[in-house]
């Protein structure tokens, strides 16, 4: 085992904590996540570490809640959208002709609407459950994983291995998912950490405009709407889940170059 | 002295990936020295330093190269002490360079005569007219047709062999004192190789200039140097003039160098049924409105090689890709081991696909960079004969004894192998499959000549062991000579001579394969001014 760069060791330690803390989020709250426990928007003290929000319930105890329910979905919907966009991407440019334009064409038409209206054109006739947020989050942003995908097995298709396959007889799965995904990794692994952000940010946002995570369930998007009219009064719970989000986008980041840079080595360093 | 170079050093850092870096040495101890009006050869393989070494003069150091130590003396000062002015300075006024690849080095988006007198302005060394009449004079000495208006065209409207003269005349316009080459032939076809040859030994006499001449091929240094540098590995091997390096090298590398390419190869007669018989094969690509083949006809015999000749262009590869399948033909049929293939890849069976091999040119990328050496030989073993596991690993072994390779290869990646190693591979991931036909496409032509050499050697040996036959494309006829049982000469799209080796290189010969054959420079002093004597037509990349 090699070293591993220290901005690594601590992107691995912050995310690391993230995830640990949401996994067992009901072990560590110190309260109960919909308890009212204190007076209104009081500030962080022993018993309140970040103070209380809009009712009275624990802030730390929402953010962890919170942080829970906002990553487990941005981590399901990333992965959704990862399999279904990089899956279509790869066929498209592999199989071409025809399949590669319809494809194509039919997520230009998608993308043409703007994501965040088409999201909540969809969850207003939907039941908004955490089910449907992962599927409409993570099939929106398939396209845009597609778009990468396809470009890069463009590439990749024309090289002579994939030549060499074909003439050898493979099938597509084979040359989808033995030729072309290796060698397609790490770009996707870059883009991964990032659309994660991005979707934490989605999954924040919809919850802001109140079409998101509904109560009596937390999520930090969430958090900011409850607690957005303190800011007029100097009171800072609704800035905890932006720290919480960038901090997060931070780490998954260097996480994620770290893993860039590993993989990119082609001299068997995986 | 124009030029004297002292106990050179030069050095760069490498990072490998998840390794301290640290500094190698690239060049170690090089000394030369280089008076007005002489050319001077720097060859060896890749690797060797030489390019590194031909950018010394102007200073510079490519990607992250640094000189380390040793003096580089012009004109009697060391160049080392100049400074960033004096550099600028310097260069492109007393040293210019012409680089291997022209079509990349041009600006597309700039007419020829800006980017061929923009130096010459830029050190004020000339007036915008004179410029231009100085580029269009020189135009002319490079035999660029229409030298008036030629540079008014942009780089994509000319060759590639017009486009490297044109390179040339950038480089001599501000009248330097030297001019490095650094391998303005490699990238060109032999007939127009030779063409540029001419031209830039030409201009370097009238013009009275001392160069530096870079390049693998020691043929061609042999026609335009006065010296010659023999390197290895950043070292010095040998250093004299041409006539003693080439009739009597002293050293055991220079001697294997000199004598590449020796491969005496018995011709074998054509008999039995043909294992591949294309007959009226006419294609043309998708969307295009021109054949690239016209009705090509040729049979290849069991065991034997078929070389297929030509420049770029000729639509060789272009009939590899008919024979595998790849590109279904408009016309013809192709019988192969007594049964007629299906035009269409989708259309052949499992068995047609595993009797039908094919090595690339480019070795690097014809393998999955991220599957080891085993997978890659072993995916045909598991693919067609449902090996696996210990029986897999068995067999992948004993094909790499055969490419002679040896153990320890079996876990590595493609990137932790040399050129040669790759292209062996190569070939044990077509045997792997035992087929009875490999193709062969330009496997040599990306190769160093010794290491080519050592690859042509192994296929003959393969060929006698295991029968297999090769369509061998090419466009190299040294290495025709060295591995050929039958012949066929393509161009245009055309088969113009077809027959056994001995037939195709006997006289009297038609047009084109006389500029072909004549066009293979030879290890011979004077060789190119015989050859441009006694030309019959112009290359087609002309």
């Amino acid at each position: 085992m090699r070293r591993i760069p220290l901005s690594a060791l601590l992107g691995l330690f912050i995310t690391g904590l993230y995830f640990f803390v949401a996994i067992f989020a009901p072990l560590i709250a110190p309260y109960g996540m919909g308890d009212v426990v204190g007076g209104v928007w009081e500030s962080s003290s022993a018993h309140f570490w970040l103070g209380t929000d809009s009712i009275g319930r624990d802030l730390l105890t929402r953010m962890i809640y919170g942080g829970r329910t906002t990553i487990f979905i941005a981590t399901v919907a990333t992965l959704l959208s990862f399999s279904v966009g990089a899956t279509m991407g790869f066929t498209a440019a592999v199989v071409g002709g025809w399949v590669d334009q319809g494809l194509s064409r039919f997520i230009d038409l998608v993308m043409a609407i703007p994501s965040l209206i088409f999201a909540l054109v969809v969850l207003s006739v939907m039941p908004v459950t955490v089910t449907t947020l992962i599927l409409v989050m993570g099939l929106l942003d398939s396209t845009r994983v597609f778009r990468l995908s396809r470009a890069i097995a463009v590439d990749i298709t024309v090289m002579d291995y994939v030549e060499a396959a074909r003439l050898r007889g493979e099938g597509q799965i084979w040359i989808i998912f033995r030729e072309i995904l290796p060698n397609a990794l790490s770009p996707l692994v870059a883009e991964m950490g990032m659309r994660f952000i991005f979707m934490v940010l989605f999954i924040s946002t919809l919850s802001f405009l109140g079409l998101g995570v509904q109560p009596p369930l937390a999520d930090w998007g969430g958090i900011v709407k409850e607690n957005k009219e303190g800011i007029v009064y100097g009171i800072t719970a609704a800035l905890y889940p932006a720290i919480a989000i960038a901090t997060l986008a931070i780490s998954v980041n260097l996480v994620a170059d770290w893993i860039l840079n590993r993989t990119t080595s082609l001299k068997g360093g995986r | 002295m124009l030029l004297e170079i002292r106990n050179l050093q030069i050095g760069a850092t490498v990072h490998p990936p998840g390794e301290p870096s640290r500094d190698i040495v690239i060049v170690d101890g090089v000394s030369l020295t280089l008076e007005k009006g002489r050319v001077l050869g720097l060859i060896g393989e890749s690797g060797a330093g030489k390019s590194t070494i031909g950018l010394s003069p102007m200073a510079y150091g490519r990607g992250g190269v640094r000189i380390t130590g040793g003096e580089i003396l012009l004109n009697g000062r060391d160049i080392r002490k100049a400074g960033p002015a004096g550099l600028r300075d310097l260069r492109g006024r007393e040293v210019t360079y012409v680089a291997q690849s022209a079509a990349a080095a041009f600006n597309p988006a700039k007419k020829l005569m800006e980017q061929v007198i923009e130096t010459t302005l830029l050190h004020g060394l000339a007036s915008r007219s004179e410029a231009e009449a100085r580029a269009i004079k020189l135009f002319g000495k490079l035999g660029l047709p229409n030298p008036e208006t030629i540079g008014n065209r942009f780089p994509h409207q000319v060759s590639g062999g017009q486009l490297q003269r044109v390179m040339t005349a950038m480089a001599l316009c501000p009248q330097p004192e030297l001019v490095i080459f650094d391998e303005p032939t490699t990238a060109l076809d032999v007939t127009t190789q030779i063409e540029v040859l001419a031209a830039i030994k030409e201009a370097i006499r009238d013009t009275g200039v001392a160069a530096l001449y870079i390049t693998h091929d020691l043929a061609v240094v042999a026609q335009v140097s006065d010296e010659i540098m023999v390197l290895r590995s950043g070292k010095m091997v040998e250093y004299g003039p041409v006539q003693q390096i080439i009739e009597a090298p002293r050293e055991e590398y220079t001697r294997a160098l000199v004598s590449v390419r020796s491969i005496e190869h018995e011709e074998k007669t054509p008999v039995g049924e043909p294992v591949l018989a294309v007959k009226g094969i006419t294609a043309r690509y998708r969307g295009t409105h021109f054949d690239v083949l016209k009705r090509v006809t040729v049979d290849l015999r069991p065991g034997q090689t078929l070389a297929v000749v030509g420049e770029s262009g000729s639509g060789k590869s272009t009939l590899a890709r008919v024979i595998t399948g790849l590109l279904p033909p408009r016309a013809g049929t192709i019988r192969f081991a007594g049964r007629t293939l299906s035009a269409d890849l989708a259309g052949r069976s499992k068995d047609d696909l595993r009797e039908l091999q094919m090595i690339y040119q480019m070795a690097d990328v014809a393998m999955n960079p991220r599957h080891t050496v085993g997978t890659i030989i072993g995916r045909p073993l598991e693919f067609y004969f449902g090996l696996t596991g210990e029986a897999k690993r068995k067999r992948v072994q004993e094909l790499l004894d055969e490419i002679e390779m040896g153990a320890g290869f079996i876990d590595r990646y493609p990137a932790e192998l040399s050129g040669g190693q790759k292209q062996r591979v190569c070939i044990a991931r077509a045997l792997a499959a035992k087929p009875k036909l490999i193709i062969c496409d330009e496997v040599t032509s990306a190769l160093d000549p010794l290491v080519a050499d050592g690859i042509l050697k192994l296929l003959l040996s393969l060929q006698k062991r295991e029968g297999v036959a090769y369509l061998f494309i090419t466009h190299d006829l040294a290495t025709v000579k060295a591995i050929a049982d039958s012949i066929a000469v393509m161009y245009r799209g055309e088969v113009v001579r077809y027959g056994t080796k001995s037939d195709v290189l006997a006289p009297p010969f038609d047009d084109y394969t006389d500029l072909l054959l004549s066009s293979v420079p030879e290890m011979k002093i004077g060789w190119l001014e015989e050859v441009i004597a006694h030309r019959k037509m112009e290359s087609a990349g002309n």
